[in-house]
């Protein structure tokens, strides 16, 4: 079971990263998504793998399961849930208004626009 | 338990929502309640700095479970001067928003400026490693709304980049947690300065590697070079008076790294002692030399305080990185010193940029704008200030920095960075300077009418900022007072530790 946990940790987290140095957000979003899901799995691991064990006291117990990852794994999924749903309405907002998916600020990308962003925008 | 301490958090955080649900359709409402809640927010801050100067360390135990078991928040002299500075800078942001007619470019201004505020100040006052990340996302979501506020595409674009970067910040810091909580099998920070030297030797290795991803994540958020590159894309595009804000952001950063690596694997963490200075001090420099760089190449006044601020966190983090009680006093002197700073200056860059009409923040000569006068002494001083010459408090904050340098081994390079990044600097902003006001002052063009309709709040907002400055100069002698105790209880943290776990949980060391 180890074996299967770590490489599916291992896994997730390689494509993700490898995603997430796209060019483009979709890949992007995709690699932070798989990251997150890398990372709850990790977090889940940290309290050991313990298979048929209580997670609250009691009396005739053997043994224990770790309670506390759990409940931090919840924590993380509702925050990174949260902020996928952010950044795919982020990314979809800023395709609609700057015309290209592009994650990286090209020189002419930027300077073209400028003038509509306000007084806080300015060339790169 | 003192209630007080858990104010800072709450407060913002019933105002949030009020704002939200009771007063979404009326933005005077939505001022005045955010301003005074400021102003409330600075008198609690400064009950609670009274508090945390007159005795030991205070905790506050959430829903009264005992740690380590329970979270809990934790004042003491760092905290509470933490909370303060940020709630000084609440106040100055407020009125500026509203001064400015910032927070009527978007929806919701003051909601997410408050929930930014919950989340700065939790962090600052969170006992628990977790909870901090916890807080670290709440100060995060806020300030992606906060950055966003106004809309346009450019900072969209920029929006997008902020955003992914710290989602992936966020990732690396649940696996630093999580590993350092697989080995040591706790949250609690005390109780984690308890566990670290107890590690044994086989788990050493994942321990480092947690800590150390753990200062990757500061990093991030301090902008330490090689992972400062979202900082002038970002604070760029914001607008002014969330720019301003961010100027505490990055001290969210500083503040942890301090926290965590002289508390957690300070001087009694056996093996993993001063665990972060062997990386930090060099990153440290570079970060100096990479805002000197990019102050020189600016071609825009924004992008050219955004360098200053890099330039001011490699200052800031090259003290901190010493790890002696001198140099951290030096350090949290210069922290105060460079919040007010660089929100000044980004403050009174949006003024300059907005007088200038189409010509903008870009750094060419263009006819004179209206207040160029006020303008030009206020960017003085503010400039001189960064720069660190005499005789504001960049000039104390720096030689005091200088000074505690001296028996480090590796003196003569931070005297040299420093001095010649310094010099930079003044080269930077006198270009800066003198390209928007002497240079654009012959160039003949029609000069805007000095209207009087012009608000007056913006440039009072700014000047306070300035007036800090001044202030921190004049009483620099009572707050280094304040520092040195706050130095000592960092480096020597039994009280801390004591109050958190109970009086007798040193005796077994």
């Amino acid at each position: 079971m180890e074996i299967l946990i770590a490489s599916g940790v291992g896994f997730m987290t390689a494509s993700g990263v490898y995603l997430l140095l796209r060019g483009r957000t979709f890949p992007v979003i995709v690699g932070l998504a798989l990251l997150s899901y890398a990372i709850n799995l990790f977090l889940f691991a940290t309290g050991r793998l313990v298979i048929n064990q209580p997670p609250v006291i009691s009396d005739n117990a053997a043994g224990y399961t770790d309670p506390l990852p759990q409940a931090l794994v919840l924590t993380a999924i509702v925050i990174s849930f949260g902020m996928t749903a952010l950044i795919v309405a982020l990314a979809l907002r800023a395709y609609l208004e700057v015309g290209s998916d592009a994650v990286d600020t090209d020189e002419s990308g930027t300077s073209e626009n400028s003038g509509q962003a306000g007084s806080g925008g300015n060339a790169a | 338990m003192n209630h007080w301490l858990v104010l800072p958090i709450v407060l913002p955080a019933m105002l949030a929502p009020f704002i939200v649900l009771a007063m979404r359709h009326d933005l005077v409402l939505q001022r005045v309640f955010s301003i005074a809640g400021s102003f409330a927010l600075l008198g609690i801050s400064i009950g609670l700095m009274m508090q945390a100067a007159s005795g030991p360390p205070q905790v506050y135990q959430l829903g009264n479970w005992v740690a380590p078991f329970g979270i809990v928040l934790v004042l003491d002299r760092l905290s509470a001067l933490m909370v303060l500075l940020t709630s000084l800078l609440a106040v100055i942001v407020a009125l500026y928003a509203t001064g400015s007619n910032w927070d009527a470019r978007g929806r919701h201004f003051h909601a997410l400026f408050q929930f930014q505020l919950m989340g700065i100040n939790g962090a600052f006052l969170t006992g628990d490693i977790f909870n901090l990340f916890v807080f670290f996302e709440v100060l995060l979501i806020a300030s992606y709304g906060l950055m966003l506020h106004g809309g346009g595409a450019a900072r969209m674009k920029a929006g997008v980049q902020y955003v992914v970067i710290n989602l992936a910040g966020s990732t690396l810091f649940l696996i630093a947690v999580g590993t350092i909580y697989g080995v040591t099998g706790t949250l609690n920070m005390a109780d984690l300065a308890m566990k670290v030297p107890l590690v044994p030797a086989g788990d050493q290795a994942l321990l480092r590697v947690g800590a150390l991803l753990l200062l990757v994540v500061f990093a991030v958020k301090a902008a330490l070079v090689p992972i400062h590159f979202w900082l002038p894309g970002t604070y760029t595009n914001a607008p002014a008076p969330v720019a301003a804000l961010f100027a505490v952001m990055t001290k969210v950063g500083a503040y942890s790294i301090l926290r965590v690596y002289t508390l957690i694997f300070g001087g009694a963490a056996g093996d993993d002692a001063w665990l972060a200075a062997d990386w930090l001090l060099p990153a440290a420099l570079v970060t100096l030399v990479v805002g000197g760089v990019g102050l020189l190449g600016a071609k825009a006044l924004t992008r050219l305080v955004c360098f200053s601020v890099i330039g001011s966190m490699g200052t800031l983090m090259t003290a901190i990185a010493l790890f002696t009680p001198a140099a951290t006093v030096a350090a949290l002197f210069y922290l105060i010193h460079s919040t007010f700073a660089t929100a000044a200056l980004f403050l009174l860059a949006d003024q300059i940029t907005e007088r200038r009409g189409s010509t903008g923040d870009r750094l060419v000569t263009a006819p004179r704008f209206a207040q160029s006068g006020l303008l030009a002494g206020m960017f003085f001083l503010a400039a001189i200030g960064m720069a660190g010459m005499p005789p504001l408090t960049g000039f104390l904050g720096k030689l005091m920095v200088l000074d505690s340098a001296r028996e480090a081994d590796s003196m003569v390079t931070i005297w040299i960075v420093i001095l010649v990044s310094s010099l930079v600097a003044i080269v930077g902003f006198g270009r800066a300077g003198s390209m928007l006001f002497w240079k654009s002052a012959s160039i003949p063009g029609q000069e805007e009418p000095q209207s009087s309709a012009r608000p007056v709040l913006p440039i009072v907002a700014a000047g306070a900022m300035l007036a800090g400055m001044v202030a921190l100069t004049v009483f620099a002698g009572p707050v280094i007072g304040y520092l040195e105790v706050t130095a000592a209880e960092l480096y020597d943290p039994v009280d801390y530790i004591r109050t958190v776990l109970g009086p007798d949980v040193l005796a077994a060391r």
